[in-house]
């Protein structure tokens, strides 16, 4: 590391003589940070929790009902559980995807073949246990809605999602945007007085995930419980019944999947240390010259 | 005031403990019981916030004829084994008694032909499974309410136990006979009935001949099948496993409204 990585927080650039110029700011609230990172243990586990009540039943439908003598959107199976050679399958829409290790079937520990639509690394509890992994589900469900509550309460209060979030005019404007997604595309991270706030796509990733993705999540969630829907049953109305609820629950699940799986992604292009070390300490080190 | 540094080792070794931590220690974690206590937490708050929630006493949604499920799916037992249940079935559940017993002022028993003599609610409903299917049906019943009001409920009962005459476990000691309970908010429910007919006929060995729980805003695991008798108690500790039902004595929440 060069000598630039001790320069202070509180001062103003100053000029230097080499063109690799540094200046750290202080990017992330101590609210937005430990909201992050509950975040990220709520949602994993909410996933794999997840993932084992799927596996009860692996079959997704849309409307109000749906069990076994209809037709599913979606479903998972196993093929020849018992054999020596069983195979798993993902039909979606008319698609028949063969995923035999993945999906359907997959190896146990003992290397004998499962048949689980979901592998048993990827639940909780690993095994087959469909009482815990609602026990689970449900107690992290609270812990990421009350999570939840915080950010945005702190985000409206301190002015992080008008500072931060929202494009600006400037933003907004066409020949901008597909500058930004040209950027994107080349991999190329903007540096100076460009990189101290979210470009336009980051800031539409960002507002979706937050405004759209993860509240759609709980009220999806709500929709299957019998006992909210007749508290509150235009939920519904809106979202067309508690098995199409169900469905979409699944789908917002991989949107976030693919979200995280992109914001991971673009944390190692864009300086890994740097980027995880800003969501930790709060202080984000961005290049103000050229020429490094 | 320096900047902290993290060093690329740190990260790494925080990363890959987290990681470790969450892949083999939940599982850790499941197997102790006092963390099993602590989560259950979740559901004592969703038990809670629901009943508040609920304290106007809503109506679970009904729906039009139209949208009766083709084929509605029977779970768990769908013929109950023994001699028994044979011989009712058989005799057209004439002989049939409902046993109305426990903390009640007059202990009674009641034919199908004295439930159906009574009141009776009719109401197109969602059935939840817990294992995350949906079926719609038909079901007309005496109201729970209607029939407690009848045998005088003692003050102190506090829940309605429902025992039944399927044995998921063939058990020979009678450990494996399906129960459930419920307390008196949602005993007294309008929509929760005794349900002797489905889809307008008598309901079939299949649903829970001749006589089933529905109790609209919770899970199907709570929808007693084939019931014997009903026993008004301030307890259930003493009853089969002591959690309260056939599915909650093997590890299932007693609260099923989500």
């Amino acid at each position: 590391m060069s000598a630039e990585d001790a320069l202070p927080v509180a001062a103003a650039p100053r000029p230097r003589r080499r063109q690799a110029r540094r200046e750290v700011i202080y990017r992330h609230s101590v609210l937005v940070r430990i909201t992050h990172w509950v975040n990220v243990v709520a949602a994993a586990l909410l996933l794999m929790s997840g993932l084992q009540i799927l596996n009860a039943h692996p079959r997704l439908y849309w409307g109000a009902d749906g069990a076994d003598a209809d037709r599913p959107w979606l479903e998972i199976v196993a093929l020849n559980p018992d054999s020596d050679r069983p195979s798993g399958v993902l039909r979606v829409a008319g698609r028949q995807i063969r995923a035999t290790g993945l999906l359907g079937v997959s190896k146990a520990k003992d290397g004998s073949w499962s048949d689980v639509a979901f592998p048993r690394w990827a639940t909780l509890p690993g095994v087959r246990d469909l009482a815990t992994g609602r026990r689970w589900h449900f107690f992290l469900a609270w812990v990421f809605v009350i999570n939840g509550l915080i950010y945005p309460a702190s985000g409206l209060a301190g002015g992080h999602f008008r500072r931060d979030l929202v494009p600006t005019g400037r933003q907004l404007r066409p020949a901008s945007i597909v500058k930004d997604i040209v950027d994107h595309i080349r991999l190329a991270h903007p540096v100076g007085e460009e990189a101290k706030r979210y470009n336009v796509l980051q800031k539409f990733a960002y507002l979706a995930v937050v405004f759209v993705l993860l509240p759609l999540m709980v009220l999806t969630g709500l929709t299957m419980s019998p006992g909210i829907d007749a508290v509150a049953p235009f939920l519904l109305n809106v979202l067309g019944g508690r098995q199409s609820a169900r469905s979409i629950h699944f789908i917002t699940a991989d949107l976030i999947v693919l979200f995280v799986l992109v914001h991971v992604v673009e944390v190692f292009i864009a300086g890994v240390f740097n980027e995880i070390g800003s969501m930790i300490t709060g202080r984000y080190t961005i290049r103000t010259g050229k020429g490094s | 005031m320096r900047r902290s540094q993290l060093s690329r080792r740190a990260l790494i070794g925080a990363g890959a403990a987290a990681g470790g931590l969450a892949l083999a220690g939940c599982d850790r974690l499941t197997a102790s019981p006092s963390f099993q206590k602590f989560i259950s937490g979740g559901q004592d708050l969703t038990f809670h916030a629901q009943r508040l929630l609920l304290a106007g006493q809503p109506l679970a949604r009904e729906f039009p004829r139209s949208m009766l499920s083709r084929v509605f799916k029977s779970n768990g037992t769908s013929m109950p084994g023994g001699d028994d249940y044979k011989a009712l079935l058989d005799g057209g559940f004439a002989a049939w008694r409902l046993v109305v017993e426990g903390l009640v002022a007059r202990p009674s028993q009641f034919s199908l032909a004295d439930l159906r003599a009574m009141p009776a609610r009719t109401q197109i409903t969602r059935h939840d499974c817990v294992e995350g299917w949906s079926c719609i049906g038909e079901w007309t019943g005496t109201p729970l309410g209607h029939l407690l009001r009848i045998v005088g409920l003692s003050p102190r009962a506090r829940y309605i136990v429902l025992r039944c005459a399927d044995d998921l476990d063939n058990s020979l000691d009678g450990s494996g006979l399906y129960y459930e309970s419920i307390d008196l908010f949602d005993a007294f429910h309008p929509q929760t009935i005794l349900a002797y007919a489905m889809n307008g006929h008598a309901l079939d060995p299949a649903h829970g001949a001749p006589l089933r729980l529905r109790v609209e805003r919770q899970l199907g695991y709570k929808q007693a099948k084939y019931v014997m008798r009903i026993q008004a108690v301030d307890r259930m500790d003493k009853i089969q496993g002591g959690k309260g039902g056939y599915w909650e004595d093997r590890g299932y929440e007693w609260y099923a409204g989500i």
